[in-house]
């Protein structure tokens, strides 16, 4: 069985969203729940499709596989399968397969008597793919919009989508998402680092606790947010990063078509800029 | 279901001030500025202080005071000391490295690009003396100094981009220019000039790590605020002595995705992942313009990029033009 030495007590009943009693089981270490048979149909059913995709193109290379949207003349209407209908119902499978992740993360939650702050902060994170795939091309009236799914060609997606905007840097919003991301990396490296510290002090030196992790941040940069709020900063940090991030390519095309260094000429209409800028 | 706070605190706790636990082996006693901000406490902790200064910390500060001096009056003087056009221009104004023609010389003058030297000296003092800081302050208080390497990882890519790229390149012109839009513009700018970034492999890993970092923080902060109710914010204690918070963390993760770190493992995958963003994307600093002039091309080369049909005739430039443009 794979079950941790003290997992059995925990291994009750209840706490399921839906289906009762019927699914509330486990395979191997994974909790099953309805949630986790939609999950398992959705992943099965849009990984054959892929797979279905890549097999009627000829690529070899695996970097070069590739799942691409319809073209924009389907505007928001279904496309053939081989033009683009494939991506659209693996686009439909992710979002089934992410949202039942999402709800079989609130039945374990449930299950376990914790809280949910886990299944919100990854539904950011789908919020940030539903993004790309679905709101904005809604907005811009074309599935032909969503990215491509393949390891190399959704790269090229975001360098070509971030070129057409003359420099996506100069997007606000996603000025904000780095600073966010680059600020929960940094977070994420002081916290990792004082917890690993305060428990791997060295040879011939007791175990530190909070009292010590206090210490050091007070001595070092004196203030210390404590141990429930360096979670809290972390997790609003991490969450905002993904939001911004939502929002920096939902503005993208729908609310702003031209390069978004031209955005900043708000800034030469000022009075405060008048005069003072030479370009 | 139990009242417990997700966004910010609804109670402050004021117990006594903490002074903080004995240091084993420093010089200097803390300085016991007594403080508790109610704004702080409303996120975290609302105790302000005490702090540690030290010769390491003072020198420090100096320096750092020193650098932003030099940055801020050598803007200053660029507008001719008028205040009005310094406060308007301020995210426009910029202290620039030495032209190429300098090459690595240490002896530029002042007003073109000796002050950058300058600058970047007591800035890069300043920042080494603040990461002893970061070690003496763990040793003095008997704790590992992880902290001190994880931060040593963050000054490698600052010295890769401002000192081992530009000696590599054999001219300080390559560094970074001192000012709030212009190394903005640089980095933009790096990007482009060197075919695109994102063909960058290293560029690649860093952004992993950093998305990686980003995620593990989503995941391990709500982990904790969910089990707090337990207690399981007392990481170090659940370490050595595993309580129920941190058997319904590990099981969340186990019945989720079918495994599950520890409450001392999941800091070495974040340390490792935060660590990790800052020396990656250094290496693919180190390797542009040195081995890899173009990412893209290299890309294309490697079989990673897709090739464009050339669309634009080949257009010959003239030794002459290309030659007073590298000046």
């Amino acid at each position: 069985m794979a079950m941790l030495s003290f997992e059995r007590k925990y291994r009750v009943r209840g706490g399921t969203l839906v289906g009762g009693d019927l699914f509330d089981f486990w395979v191997g270490p994974f909790y099953v729940g309805f949630f986790g048979v939609t999950a398992v149909f959705f992943a099965l059913l849009g990984t054959l499709l892929i797979f279905y995709d890549i097999s009627q193109g000829d690529a070899t290379n695996p970097f070069a596989f590739s799942v691409n949207p319809p073209s924009i003349k389907y505007g928001l209407g279904l496309a053939p399968l081989a033009e683009g209908g494939t991506w659209q119902l693996v686009t439909m499978c992710a979002c089934g397969a992410f949202f039942s992740w999402a709800l079989r993360e609130i039945e374990i939650c449930r299950k376990l008597g914790i809280g949910w702050h886990v299944p919100i902060a990854y539904s950011f994170a789908v919020f940030a793919y539903v993004s790309l795939v679905v709101i904005r091309p809604l907005l811009l009236g074309a599935w032909g919009h969503g990215f491509p799914y393949g390891i190399m060609s959704h790269l090229d997606w975001v360098s070509n989508v971030g070129y057409q905007f003359l420099h996506f840097h100069y997007n606000p919003a996603h000025m904000l998402a780095v600073t966010f991301f680059f600020t929960t990396t940094m977070f994420l490296g002081l916290h990792a680092g004082v917890i690993l510290a305060a428990v791997n002090p060295g040879d011939g030196e007791p175990v530190k606790y909070g009292e010590h992790e206090n210490a050091y941040f007070r001595d070092y940069i004196c203030y210390s947010v404590g141990p429930y709020g360096i979670h809290r900063l972390g997790l609003f940090f991490a969450l905002n990063a993904g939001f911004w991030s939502a929002v920096c390519i939902i503005i993208s095309g729908p609310f702003w078509d031209k390069g978004w260094p031209y955005f900043f000429d708000f800034f030469l209409k000022t009075p405060a800029a008048i005069g003072n800028i030479a370009y | 279901m139990g009242s417990y706070s997700s966004i910010y605190n609804r109670i402050q706790v004021r117990g006594p001030f903490d002074p903080g636990v004995p240091l084993k082996h420093s010089s200097d006693t803390r300085i016991q500025s007594k403080a508790f901000s109610y704004w702080l406490g409303k996120i975290g902790d609302p105790q302000l202080g005490p702090l540690y200064l030290g010769w390491s910390g003072a020198a420090s500060l100096a320096f750092g005071f020193i650098a932003i001096e030099i940055i801020g009056l050598n803007m200053w003087a660029s507008v001719d000391w008028d205040p009005y056009a310094f406060v308007r221009n301020i995210a426009f104004l910029s202290l620039d490295p030495p032209p190429a023609k300098y090459g690595l010389n240490p002896l530029v003058p002042l007003g073109d690009g000796g002050w950058w030297i300058l600058a970047g000296f007591f800035l890069t003092s300043s920042i080494l003396l603040w990461w002893v800081r970061s070690y003496t302050r763990a040793r003095a208080l008997g704790m590992g100094t992880h902290t001190s390497w994880a931060f040593a990882s963050a000054i490698f890519l600052y010295l890769s981009l401002g000192l081992f790229r530009p000696i590599l390149m054999g001219s300080w012109s390559e560094a970074v220019p001192f000012g709030i839009i212009t190394h903005l513009n640089w980095t933009a700018s790096v990007s482009v000039l060197y075919g695109n970034w994102y063909y960058n492999p290293f560029h690649m890993l860093s952004i992993v790590f950093l998305y990686g970092s980003t995620m593990l923080f989503a995941m391990h902060g709500a982990t904790i605020l969910a089990v707090s109710r337990f207690g399981g914010e007392r990481e170090a204690e659940e370490i050595v002595d595993r309580g129920t918070a941190a058997e319904r963390g590990a099981l969340f993760w186990r019945w989720t995705m079918g495994f599950n770190a520890t409450f001392e493992s999941i800091h070495r995958w974040a340390w490792w992942f935060a660590v990790l963003t800052t020396f990656t994307g250094a290496i693919g600093v180190l390797l542009t313009g040195t081995v890899v002039d173009n990412w893209y091309l290299w890309g294309v080369k490697h079989g990673i990029a897709p090739s464009y049909p050339s669309v634009y005739p080949s257009f010959p430039i003239p030794d002459e033009a290309a030659r007073s443009v590298m000046q």
